[in-house]
């Protein structure tokens, strides 16, 4: 047994954290940096973070993820890092000429109180930063919330730029969450399949999952431009996808440009793909195409052809809460059953919202805000599931408890093709029903006896 | 950046001036020292500039003191709970990260699938968090009752003022039958990983190193030092030792536990693997236990038989010298056939090797017999000793960022000390080419006119590239897929892109294959379709 250690039986915990199901806030910051074009992520803080913090974001895309640091000293650390920052900049905007340059904190800058706004001004005044180019910044304390908070809080960011001209543009700026690159690829293919002019922002899709080709651009195609970020306070309408990921940004714009917004789940499975499409063609004043309904109309096909193997089946789940509320809501209406549901990321409308969606099961879900893996396994073992959905980590109490393993989330480090392949939308609901249905279906192929093992299923 | 003109030819020197021209003044001057071209001098090692601060923005690969501390050396330990007192990051990513195999058998106790924090909140930066340590570690002990808890600081944790020095001794005495112990690692301290493995080195031998006297079995007892089992490197060096009929008593710290920290003292010979990450428990060994110990390399199947004769050497027994023979004549064949088939496909081809701080020597071993050239190499977090060899050290300055980790005073145990080899011995041996407590470093062994880099940065890698277009770059994660864009090979020496082991015989036929595999895969004819090599329409399809 991996994890030979963990009793079935438990005690609470108040202050040790056990194989957490969340990581910090600067890396959330990075991975949306990078959804900005020609854009270098910079962590202000001791190099060490960064260094964590690109390695696991590589070990999930298989892309190269750069990002500068401020490389704080002791020193630094006791006398302020204005000048490490500052010496930063102006080596990135010299060797790697960004178009941008997106600064985020760490749990020692901010202990410390740098004040990152007062330095990136210093730094334009001093013309540290050439002509048209910007830098801008979040703060991104590790000490509160998780990885979500830090995506969420350099999302927000991003609006700092958008200017309200007095003209609508006629388009709807679309915050996707934190998704995968090929999910936000699949969002725009649905906006223009609707004939609904979106910003995207951020926008990982040509970033990071770019071709080998024998070329290296640090800064490939991809990715919102700071052109659309200061013009998305021209847009009709904001729609934000995930509560915990993309909310504040919808409402900064709404309170600084007078956009409006719509906070909307993020769309996986075939509920909440419905209500993002419902939305954008409310928002656009356009009429749904026949190419989505055969989309959906597939989906609903899928989910009636395997219903039989889905039926009743437990399921455990960890992860962050705007993919976990989606992904409940998708299992529910498949008729599969709940049953522990963990995320480390704080926010007390997450439990809220699941009951809501398994209110109407014949029994209570375990559902744990700010909990973490060692307390799934323990539940998992006092109840144990046919399925767990969450990343890697999950590995382990897979093996430990034999129950087949739906990776999903992040970070996904052990398997490929996730940057590729979209799992929101109809099409991705399709993909995550294939995936779920092999797993079981693997499963009863082992297990059944040889007088059992039947060729068609 | 795109490798077009294959033919390029450049000098060393002009090399170096193109990978500085784009850098502001300050910076080119900076990077000129630790950029050095290797060219035989009179008499004397050419100096680089290393172990001094990272550039701000520079893009670099290191990491942090925490890292080197709880990733490196604590944490392939797996009956110790490894707890670290910060925010949830610093855990996270040092859970199952580096690929440390252990082995405790069916029922031993293993921490290293588990991550152990106090997920320090706002209210624990303002209040101070010593109250949530103390009682995280009591959780702990409730719950696994381990031998031991070490504390791990992050980088909040020294700016706040946490003892926790003081919340390890408390609860140390308070459980009586757990070693509670702590680590000053906080992030920030030094300019990289290498502070850790000095700090984690002082807290090892003062907490663990000496605490089990009870005599081990076996004969010619060594430890081995600075060896993390990797893709179980250690397994396999452990396989040969046994072989030999050496008794590992302590590896320091792949595949070990609590009690072979405790018994290391007990060992007759330390063999250094790692120079950079263990040295000072080397030392330390030394000076207070009378243990002598000598550099090793088990990377390379030549190295590997030099290391096992020189073992073999030291303890002087014609019993052990011959079984090292037999030992090495049953192995060999096996690495000759391997080397047989794929030496012709490798033969003359270029590598470069930029890892932490002693794989890009080490490894230099295998290429050689591969007979590849490495044409550039460099440490992420070397001193100048690892580069110029240890006769450097009284030369050394300790800088500012460095001037604050701490150094202990060893003395001799006034009851345990105990010279393992008298003068005569000592001397004989010496006088037979033997080297105690001696590293040449990198620099001797690199050919003349290659580049030797330290600290290299993502722009200075693409340059090197671009400029001298390697077959086979070696590094980590974070320069693995830029490379690898650029349409070369990328070999990663950290985790070994997840095969492995490489050290010992079987891991020499291991990485062979793996270079052949990489350096001659199908996947780098593929980087243009057809149409972009010939993007010219010469004629035209007759349908009918």
């Amino acid at each position: 047994m991996l994890l030979r250690h963990t009793p079935k039986e438990i005690v609470d915990r108040s202050a040790l954290v056990i194989n957490p199901a969340k990581t910090c806030q600067p890396i959330g910051a990075m991975y949306a940096a990078l959804g900005i074009h020609g854009c270098l992520p910079h962590s202000h803080g001791s190099q060490g973070c960064c260094a964590y913090h690109r390695s696991a974001l590589t070990k999930h895309y298989k892309e190269p993820i750069n990002a500068a640091t401020s490389s704080f000293t002791e020193g630094a650390s006791v006398f302020g890092g204005q000048a490490n920052l500052l010496q930063a900049i102006e080596n990135i905007f010299t060797v790697y000429e960004p178009e941008v340059i997106a600064v985020h904190t760490t749990c020692l800058s901010e202990t410390i109180g740098d004040d990152i706004k007062q330095i990136r001004d210093k730094a334009e005044k001093s013309g540290t930063v050439p002509k048209g180019k910007h830098v801008i910044f979040c703060n991104t304390p590790s000490y509160i919330g998780s990885h979500v908070t830090g995506f969420s809080n350099m999302v927000k960011g991003m609006t700092e730029f958008a200017e309200n001209t007095g003209k609508k543009n006629g388009k709807v700026n679309l915050i996707p969450g934190w998704v995968e690159p090929s999910d936000m690829e699949e969002l725009k293919r649905l906006a223009a399949l609707l004939n609904v002019p979106i910003t995207m922002f951020p926008d990982t899709s040509g970033v990071l999952n770019g071709p080998l080709s024998g070329e290296f651009k640090m800064f490939p195609e991809g990715g919102v431009t700071m052109k659309e970020l200061k013009e998305s306070g021209d847009a009709v309408g904001t729609l934000a996808l995930g509560e915990w990921c993309s909310a504040d940004a919808a409402r900064s714009l709404d309170t600084r440009c007078k956009v409006p917004c719509k906070v909307l789940d993020m769309a996986f499975g075939l509920k909440a793909t419905d209500r993002f499409i419902d939305a954008l063609r409310t928002i656009a004043g356009t009429s749904v195409p026949e190419e989505i309904n055969r989309e959906r109309g597939q989906l609903v096909d899928m989910i009636s052809d395997s219903h039989q193997y889905f039926f009743q089946k437990k399921v455990a789940l960890f992860g962050d809460p705007d993919q976990l509320i989606s992904m409940t809501e998708f299992l529910v209406s498949i008729d599969m059953w709940p049953m522990h549901i963990v995320t480390g990321t704080p926010g007390k409308k997450f439990e809220k919202r699941i009951r809501e969606l398994t209110a109407h099961l014949p029994y209570e879900v375990n559902v744990k805000t700010g909990g973490d893996m060692f307390l799934l396994h323990q539940w998992i073992k006092n109840e144990p599931v046919d399925l767990l959905i969450g990343n890697s980590y999950g590995k382990y109490i897979a093996r430990d408890e034999d129950i087949p393993f739906l990776r999903w989330g992040f970070p996904i480090l052990d398997r490929v093709g996730h940057q590729y392949f979209p799992t929101v939308g109809y099409k991705g609901g399709l993909r995550l029903l294939e995936k779920i249905l092999g797993l079981i279906l693997d499963r009863k192929d082992r297990d059944d006896s040889e007088i059992q093992f039947e060729l068609t299923l | 950046m795109a490798i077009q003109n294959k033919s390029a030819q450049w000098t060393p020197a002009e090399v170096k001036e193109e990978m500085l021209r784009k850098y502001p003044p300050k910076v080119a001057r900076k990077r000129a020292s630790s950029i050095l071209i290797n060219e035989a001098l009179s008499n004397t090692t050419p100096e680089i500039q290393a172990n001094v601060r990272t550039i701000p923005g520079i893009i670099t690969m290191r990491g942090c003191t925490y890292a080197g501390c709880k990733g490196v050396i604590m944490g392939p330990t797996r009956d110790i709970v490894n707890l670290v007192h910060g925010p949830i990051g610093c855990s996270f990513y040092a859970w199952l990260t580096r690929r440390n195999q252990t082995d405790a058998g069916e029922n031993g106790e293993n921490y290293m699938p588990y991550c152990f924090s106090t997920d320090m909140q706002d209210s624990d930066i303002i209040f101070g968090g010593e109250k949530k340590l103390k009682a995280a570690i009591q959780e702990a002990y409730d719950l696994f009752h381990p031998k031991g808890i070490a504390v791990f600081a992050t980088c909040p944790v020294g700016l706040i003022g946490d003892d926790i020095h003081a919340v390890a001794k408390e609860m140390k005495e308070k459980f009586g039958d757990c070693n509670v112990f702590a680590f000053s690692c906080e992030g920030y301290k030094g300019v990289s990983q290498s502070a850790g493995h000095h700090i984690a080195n002082n807290q090892v031998f003062k907490h663990l190193v000496g605490l089990n006297d009870e005599k081990k079995p076996g004969e010619y007892k060594i430890n081995l030092l600075g060896e993390y089992n990797i893709g179980g490197d250690g397994f396999e060096i452990d396989r040969v030792l046994k072989l030999c009929g050496i008794s590992n008593i302590a590896t320091f710290s792949g595949n070990s536990s609590y009690d072979q920290f405790a018994s290391a003292h007990t060992a007759d010979l330390s063999c250094v693997m790692c120079h950079r990450s263990i040295n000072y428990v080397a030392d330390m060994l030394e000076t207070k236990f009378g243990i002598p110990w000598i550099k090793v390399n088990f990377i390379g199947a030549e190295a590997t038989a030099k290391s096992l004769r020189k073992i073999g050497q030291y303890f002087g027994d014609k019993v052990l010298i011959d079984r090292i023979e037999s030992v090495i004549n049953a192995e060999m064949p096996a690495v000759k056939a391997a080397i047989d088939i794929i030496k012709p496909r490798t033969q003359g081809k270029t590598a470069m090797l930029f890892v932490g701080g002693s794989r890009a020597h080490h490894y230099m071993e295998l290429f050689n017999e591969l007979g590849m050239k490495t044409v550039s190499t460099g440490y992420e977090f070397g001193h100048r000793d690892d580069y110029e060899g240890r006769e450097v050290i009284p030369n050394l300055k300790v800088d500012a960022d460095s001037r604050n980790i701490e150094e202990i005073e060893v003395e001799a145990d006034p009851e345990r000390f105990a010279p393992r080899k008298n003068a005569e011995e000592l001397k004989a041996l010496e006088d037979g080419g033997f080297e105690f407590k001696d590293y040449k470093g990198l620099i001797p062994d690199m050919e003349k006119g290659t580049l030797v880099i330290d600290d290299l940065n993502q722009y200075e890698a693409e340059k090197l590239v671009e400029l001298i277009k390697p077959d086979l770059f070696c590094a980590g994660i974070k320069e693995k897929y830029s490379i690898q864009k650029l349409g070369i090979p990328m070999k990663q020496l950290h985790s070994y892109d997840y095969g492995g082991p490489y050290a010992g015989f079987k891991g020499a036929v291991n990485f062979y294959k793996e270079i052949d595999r990489l350096v001659n895969s199908k996947v780098w004819g593929y980087m243009k379709a057809p149409w972009q090599e010939n993007p010219e329409l010469s004629a035209t399809y007759v349908w009918e």
